[in-house]
């Protein structure tokens, strides 16, 4: 993956497989400590310790259209190759977090992206889940809501493509100003 | 900091969208769709499906053709990703691979305007050799 919005858009499908109904994505940019955390939340149906052991082995799939799971796996390779690493913690009924750490000054850490583009993405085309997106750096915090959204929105679909280009653009926005990463 | 969209302009866009969906619902051919799905697992997200997926939402809706983008896991053509699967109403779905942005725009204008089938199509009746084998 070229960019860590596309490793989130990836990691986000297997909450949408897991039953979630709420999703959490967080990106923290640390640059006391010298980190860039990712982590994604959710209320699915979580994995028993056994599953979740086997995530990031390539060749391990709850799918059956394919032999191999390559999302978890690529993200700790991005993440490893960038001085960090992935834990994942869930629990079945509970939910999943995964979280992946990467040196936020490291040459091969993959660049934050079209973040924007990414959660207006998922929000607009799973309707019935819900999204957060909040981004710190330092300071600076944004957070992003589709539930708010959808509360002003009534009776109008969140998937309306004018509303997704709109999302995007606000998220964008909202980011633009004070985040290291829209600097990229 | 400069004024950022807020959730008013968000309610503005709203009230334009009800008389506009309104207007859609009593044309000729309600519930008409042309139905558009991007494979959107780490193949296809890895080679580019989710420009892809902004291409056909954002010139779907720019051309008026009434169409409904939405995303899909892996069919199992991990090879041919960016794969998309075209529904036009009435009619079989049709699967396309090596969707670029090019190739995007020739299906929306040849395929979903004028019914024209383009090149690079999936066969349905594809099978893997996992399948003719029964496995591995």
């Amino acid at each position: 993956m070229k960019e860590i919005a596309l490793h989130i858009l990836d990691i986000v499908q297997n909450s949408i497989s897991a039953g979630a109904t709420l999703v959490h994505i967080g990106i923290m940019e640390n640059l006391k400590d010298d980190s860039l955390t990712v982590s994604i939340n959710d209320n699915g149906q979580g994995m028993d310790k056994e599953t979740a052991s086997k995530v990031s082995d390539p060749f391990f799939t709850s799918r059956t259209t394919r032999k191999v799971g390559l999302g978890i796996p690529l993200l700790k390779h991005s993440a490893e190759q960038a001085g960090g690493k992935v834990t994942l913690i869930s629990e079945p009924g509970r939910g999943t977090t995964i979280t992946a750490v990467f040196r936020h000054s490291h040459i091969d850490r993959p660049p934050v992206g079209d973040t924007p583009g990414v959660v207006s993405l998922i929000a607009g085309a799973n309707p019935h889940i819900d999204f957060t997106y909040r981004h710190s750096a330092g300071e600076d915090v944004y957070v992003f809501d589709s539930r708010e959204i959808k509360e002003v929105l009534e009776d109008i679909s969140i998937g309306e493509p004018r509303i997704i280009s709109y999302m995007k653009e606000m998220i964008a926005e909202n980011l633009n100003g004070f985040f290291l990463a829209g600097k990229e | 900091m400069t004024k950022v969209k807020s959730l008013d302009d968000l309610r503005k866009m709203r009230d334009q969208l009800r008389s506009a969906i309104s207007l859609r619902e009593k044309s000729e051919h309600p519930g008409e769709l042309v139905q558009v799905k991007v494979a959107m697992a780490t193949c296809g997200i890895a080679s580019g499906a989710k420009e892809v997926m902004e291409f056909m939402t954002a010139n779907l809706e720019k051309r008026n053709i009434e169409a409904i983008v939405t995303q899909t896991g892996c069919m199992g053509y991990c090879y041919a990703e960016p794969t998309i699967e075209v529904r036009l109403p009435g009619q079989d779905s049709v699967v396309y691979g090596f969707v670029d942005l090019k190739k995007a725009d020739e299906i929306i204008e040849k395929y979903i305007k004028q019914g024209e089938l383009v090149d690079g199509i999936i066969p349905v009746n594809y099978e893997t050799i996992d399948k003719k084998t029964g496995g591995i």
